[in-house]
Parts: structure tokens; sequence; C-alpha cells
């Protein structure tokens, strides 16, 4: 009996342990920091009068940008009062937008409004997003190029258009004797660092930051400066996407991978537990000239002072780039939860409308959180960098697209990443990148659409 | 007394049961239904049938998966058990200070694995790099051992502390008893104390094993699986699976991984308790 009971409960707590392993679904969700509406319609009738939507829906945002939380809520905030529509807004931790995003998608209380990154984050939500082709807030994007678009179906909206290239120092830069007019391609960008590191003990500071391979960075390289390979190789044959990259830019890669991993702060061994913010501190700290990165950067680099801040495009040494502009895009696509009840579909694009329109919204989108949105009433921006990237483009110069968002999967990024991290230590060979990015591609595409 | 047991059992049992159907039966279930299913999210679910399976038993990553989680069990089990059970020995001596080592052993236990991971993998990188080795994230053979070092340092506190009891029940009436006979130290720790502190070694070599084998925190947070998914465990496989790829497919396949690795761990487990359970010595 004794034995009996003792076995009994042994597999009890053995059922125990197993049985968090069992069930992956049900992450920890963060707990909606609800704006009730913050006034009844008897208070406000005038509020009830004035504006059109009736607060029969609500809306349900799942925020991507953790920077951002704090004027959505707000911005949540004003609506209600305005209109008395409950809006909950709920931010997603760094990093865990797409777990977030499932627990809650399988809720009685799903969001009405989450994003996707673009085609290949939309191959998960597909089934979930309205179609949003007759909408009003669809009419007011100044182009439709910023539509997630499959054949007359639009699936998502940018909400958001991001620059990246080399953030620069200018006044260590003035320091190590040269000046932004200086660099204009691959030669002369290689030549300034060169200097620079060869002169590293005379000056106090390195050409760039550390190119930190962990994960909270590793984005920057396997993701962002891979592009500019994508990109090219795309312009050459005249292509938007493919099933298999052939790699003709690849040895431009590692031509700028060679560069900034020889001219850091640090030596190539270490980069493989570099963070994000070891490279944030060296910039700020004036360790270096060169930071890749792009726009939304600007709060952790604005202590340097806007006059001191500007930014290059990055050349790769492609033929012809001195009239290359940074990489513009956006990776951030609005989508309605077609699952959604009727009256909280109409809430929440009556929500995007109001946001993309009226004067507080748009004030709250451009000026607070600093976005440069891709609708008609876009108001001129605070953040240098953005300005910056404007010039570039009003002189001229031809942005780079963001061609990372056909990138068949995470686990292509992933694979990168290791190479690179490897190649960088000496653990492994240039032929792995090469390896991981041509194979990798044809592999994970033919997985991803099979 | 007896006969209102007999009567009212049930309202007893009654609560335990739910919780045990709410909480293990009715999820194990749902998820042995999605394992044959294709799904995003439960409101829409595809049937398949075995093909998720078929995909988990053939992806070479899984069985990579399996056997360095096989390598790490087998290999962290002995190591800590072995040390925590010395160092219960040394600790049940009369000597100064015991109960201050007792506690500092156990503290790193109460640090969460995520946090242990980060603060060790910055530790060990630091040695690495001053050896001028590749780091954590570079190389498969030091990853594994840092995740070794990593798991001994916090369970070793534990274990030991279950040791610790187990020796201090031993009835000193044995002891003694050896020690007239003329038994040397190395013959009581065999034939006296291992014998009667078989329920201990029981519980301590089934936390281990599994603790072991269920392992993600420390390895998210240690090596993150790099590279290149070399020192991925099977719980961080299915992990990356379910949540890192895009595609209804891969939720199918994550949680076909999970059904499997469920099954195994409690196949497992049990094989461990009833050869363990057979060497106890009833006091």
């Amino acid at each position: 009996m004794k034995k009996a009971l003792a076995f009994l409960l042994a597999a009890m707590m053995l059922v125990a342990c197993v049985g968090c392993n069992t069930n992956e679904g049900t992450e920890p969700t963060p707990t909606p920091e609800t704006t009730e509406p913050a006034t009844t319609p008897e208070t406000t009738p005038e509020a009830q009068n004035t504006e059109a939507p009736a607060a029969a829906g609500s809306v349900y945002y799942l925020n991507f940008k953790p920077e951002q939380d704090q004027q959505w809520q707000d911005l949540a905030k004003l609506y209600t009062e305005t209109t008395g529509v409950p809006v909950t807004v709920v931010t997603a931790a760094q990093g865990t937008y797409e777990q977030t995003l499932m627990s809650e998608m399988a809720k009685e209380e799903a969001p009405t409004l989450f994003q996707v990154n673009g085609p290949v984050g939309l191959a998960n939500w597909k089934d979930y997003c309205y179609d949003l082709s007759g909408s009003a807030v669809y009419g007011e994007l100044s182009s439709e190029d910023f539509a997630l678009k499959e054949g007359d179906t639009v699936y998502g909206i940018a909400y958001v258009i991001e620059t990246y290239g080399i953030i620069v120092n200018k006044a260590l830069l003035q320091k190590a004797g040269y000046t932004m007019e200086d660099i204009t391609n691959f030669e002369t960008l290689k030549a300034v660092a060169e200097d620079i590191t060869a002169r590293k003990d005379e000056l106090g500071f390195s050409a760039f930051t550390s190119a930190g391979m962990d994960s909270s960075s590793d984005w920057r390289f396997k993701t962002h400066l891979a592009n500019l390979p994508i990109y090219y190789e795309y312009q050459a044959d005249g292509i938007g996407s493919t099933a298999a990259i052939k790699g003709t830019y690849l040895d431009n890669y590692k031509a700028i991978w060679d560069l900034y991993i020889n001219n850091a702060t640090c030596a190539p061994a270490e980069l493989a537990a570099k963070t994000g913010s070891d490279a944030v501190a060296e910039f700020v700290n004036g360790e270096a000239v060169f930071y890749q990165n792009g726009t939304w950067a600007y709060g952790d680099v604005s202590s340097l002072g806007d006059e001191n801040l500007g930014m290059l495009p990055i050349y790769i040494g492609v033929e012809g780039e001195e009239n290359q502009g940074l990489c513009t895009g956006t990776e951030n696509y609005w989508c309605v939860n077609s699952e959604a009840a009727e009256e909280d579909i109409q809430a929440t694009l009556d929500f995007l409308y109001w946001c993309v329109t009226s004067e507080a919204g748009l004030n709250a989108m451009c000026t607070e959180m600093g976005f440069v949105i891709p609708f008609k009433g876009n108001l001129p921006a605070a953040n240098p960098l953005v300005n910056i990237s404007n010039d570039y483009i009003a002189n001229g110069y031809t942005p780079v697209t963001w061609d990372f968002l056909t990138i068949p999967s995470e686990e292509w990024k992933n694979g990168v990443g290791t190479a690179l991290a490897a190649y960088a230590a000496g653990t492994g060979s240039w032929d792995d990148v090469v390896a991981a990015f041509v194979e990798g591609w044809a592999s994970e595409y033919a997985a991803a659409n099979s | 007394m007896e006969k209102a047991i007999k009567k009212y059992w049930p309202i007893f049992v009654a609560p335990t049961v739910a919780a045990f159907c709410i909480g293990f039966l009715w999820p194990f279930l749902q998820g042995l239904y999605l394992s044959l299913c294709k799904f995003t999210t439960l409101k829409k679910v595809t049937f398949v049938g075995f093909e998720n399976f078929k995909y988990a038993l053939t992806d070479p990553e899984f069985a990579h998966a399996f056997w360095f989680t096989a390598a790490f069990t087998v290999v962290s089990t002995i190591f800590i058990n072995v040390i925590a059970f010395t160092i219960a020995l040394i600790l049940t001596r009369k000597i100064r200070g015991t109960n201050l080592f007792r506690t500092v052993f156990f503290m790193p236990n109460l640090i969460g694995g995520v946090v242990l991971g980060y603060i060790w993998s910055i530790l060990l990188n630091c040695v690495l790099s001053l050896l001028a080795k590749p780091l954590l994230r570079l190389d498969a053979t030091y990853g594994f051992w840092g995740l070794i070092l990593l798991m001994c340092w916090q369970q070793i506190g534990y274990m030991m502390i279950i040791y610790i009891a187990g020796l201090q029940s031993i009835p000193n009436d044995y002891l003694e008893a050896a020690y007239i006979d003329g038994a040397n130290s190395w013959q009581t720790l065999w034939r006296v104390k291992i014998p009667n502190v078989m329920p201990s070694i029981t519980i301590c070599l089934f936390l281990t094993l599994t603790n072991s084998f269920k392992l993600f925190d420390q390895n998210l947070a240690l090596t993150g699986g790099e590279p290149a998914h070399m020192t991925e465990m099977l719980a961080l496989n299915i992990y990356n699976t379910f949540y890192g790829r895009s595609g209804a497919q891969w939720k199918g396949y994550g949680q076909a991984k999970a059904v499997i690795f469920c099954v195994l761990v409690i196949v497992i487990s049990m094989i461990q308790l009833r050869a363990t359970r057979s060497k106890e010595v009833q006091q």
C-alpha cells in the first residue's frame, strides 16, 4: 500500500514536471493596460455628437515598438476621451512579438489591430488579415507601394518608414582630419577607416563600433547589411524577389564585413559576445566614428548633439555607388484582425483613419513618436537622422530599398549570422558564409513554400 | 473517523482531480490532438494526420538535439550527484561553519536560469577570450562544458541539501555498530550510508535527470543553440520550431516534437525510478 501510494505520488510529481512542456502555447501574457472610457456618454454629449464613430465597437492594438509604448497609450486615451470608443494598447516585450501575438490571437478578446513585418511574416497571419483595399486609411497612403498586397487584396498597410546607413560622429571624423564629403564610395570609406585604425593610439578612437553578433545586435549585419548584396543582385537581374539567390555581390559583402571587423574597437574574435548596447556605448562615448544603424536609434545617440550626427550610405564597392543613397523602407505593417466582430473592425478602421488624418493623431505619430509616416498628412520630422535621409533623396541619391523583406526565413538570417561570427573569429571560413547565403536561401525558400 | 473518510473521500479527492484535469489532462489531450494538425491559433485548426510526426522524426536538427541532450543529461547527472553527495558528506561532519557553507552552496539555486545563463556567458567568455579560445557561441564543445558547469553550479546546492537530510536521518546506532565491528570509513560509506540514503539518491537522480532533460532557460541564455543549432537541446529546439519559424505547418511540427519529448521524459523517468527504487532498504 505504502509503495503504491509513493509510486502514485511520484507519478503525479513527474506529470507535474513534464506538464509544463507539453503546452507550449500558453506563454505568459502581458497585463493589458486598458484605457477605459474616461467619461461616460451622459457627461460628454458633445463628444457623442461631434465625432462620427459610435461607441459600439472597441479597439485592441498589440503594439510592436516598445520605444513608443507610452505615446500609444496617451494617444489611445485621447481617442477614448474624444470619441468614447475604448482603445486598449498592449506592447509586447522586445523580441517576443510573435509569441505574444500568437497567444493573444487565441483568446476570446483578440487584438483587432496587430502588425506583421512584411511578406514573410505575413505567411503566419494571412488568414487573419482583413482586406483593407476599400478602407479609408488605405486611401490616405501616399503611395500604394507602402501596402502589403497580393493581387487586389490589401493585407497590411505600412505606418512608418525608416532609414538606415552608417551613422557618423562628425566631430570625431573631423578630429581624424576628414569630412563627410571625403567619403563618396567604398574606396574612400576604406581609406578613411584604415587610416583611423593605423593612428588609433594617437587619435584615441577607432573607426567602427563593435559589430556585435549577440542577438541584440546581429540583425544589423545578417539582415540590414546583407540587404546590400541582395539589393544589387536584384537590380542587376531586374527582379524583386527570388527563389534562389546567386550571390553575385558576396565579394562586396565580404569586403565591407572585413572592413567592419578589422577596424573596430575590439578584436574580431570578441565580436561573438558583443551586444547592441556595447556598440551604442562605444559610439556615445566617442570611442568610434562609425556606427551602422538607423533613424530609430536617434534616441540612443542624441546625446552626441544633433550637429555632430551625420549619416553615410553603406558603400560596398559596386560600380556607380557614388549615387547610392541610404537604405529606406519599412517592416512595420498594420493588419486588422478579420476574425474580430464587425463593429470592432469598424472601430479599428475608424481609429486608424483618425490616427493618420486628425491633427492630434498626426502630431502624436510624427512629432511625439518621431515617425515618418507614409500617409498624405505626414508632418516634418524632429529627428535629425530622418532629415538627413530626406536630404539624400532631395539631392538625387537613389534610396536602397529594403529587399531583406524577401529573405525566405529567420532561419536563413540565423545561418548567415552564425557564419559571419565564425568567420570573424577565425573558427569558420568565408565559404561557410557563402554556403549559408546561397544554399541556405534555396533550402529555406523551399521549406517556406512547400 | 475511518467510516467518515470512506464516505466523504470524493470531496477530498475532487479538488486535486479537478486541478489535475484542468492543468494537465486537458492540455495534454489537446496537445496530442494539435500534434496531428496544422494551425496558427486554436481557432483555426486543420487535421493533417501523422505528417507532423513524420517531419519531426526525420528532422536532423531534432535528432542532433536529442543526442546532445542525452549526452548532457548523462554527464550532468553524474557530476551533480557525485559532487553534491561528496559535499554533503563533508558538511555532515562536525566542522566549523557548516551552516554557513550549506547556505552558500544552496544560494545559486535561488537565481533564475536566464539570469544565471547570462552572467555565466559573460564570465566564461571573459575567460575564453583571455585564453585566446573561441567564445561560447562559436564552439559547441565549449558550449557543452559551459552548460555543464552552469548546471553543476546551480543544482549541486539543492541536491546537497537533500543528501544532507538523508545522511542525518541514518540512525546513529548503525554507524556505531559498524564502527564497533571494525568497519573503516570507506566500508561504512558503501555498506551503511549509501544503502540508507537510497531514497535521497532516488529523488536526486530523478530531479537531475528530468531537470537536465528539460533544460531550457540556461540553454537559451548561455549559448542560444549557437553555433548553428549545435548546442541546441530538445526544449529549445521545440521552442525554435514553434516560434522561430513563420508558416502554419511549423506549429504542428513543434507540437509533434513536444509530444515525442513528453513521452521520452516519462519513459526515462519511469525506468530510472524503477531501477533505483529496487535498491532502497527499509529502515
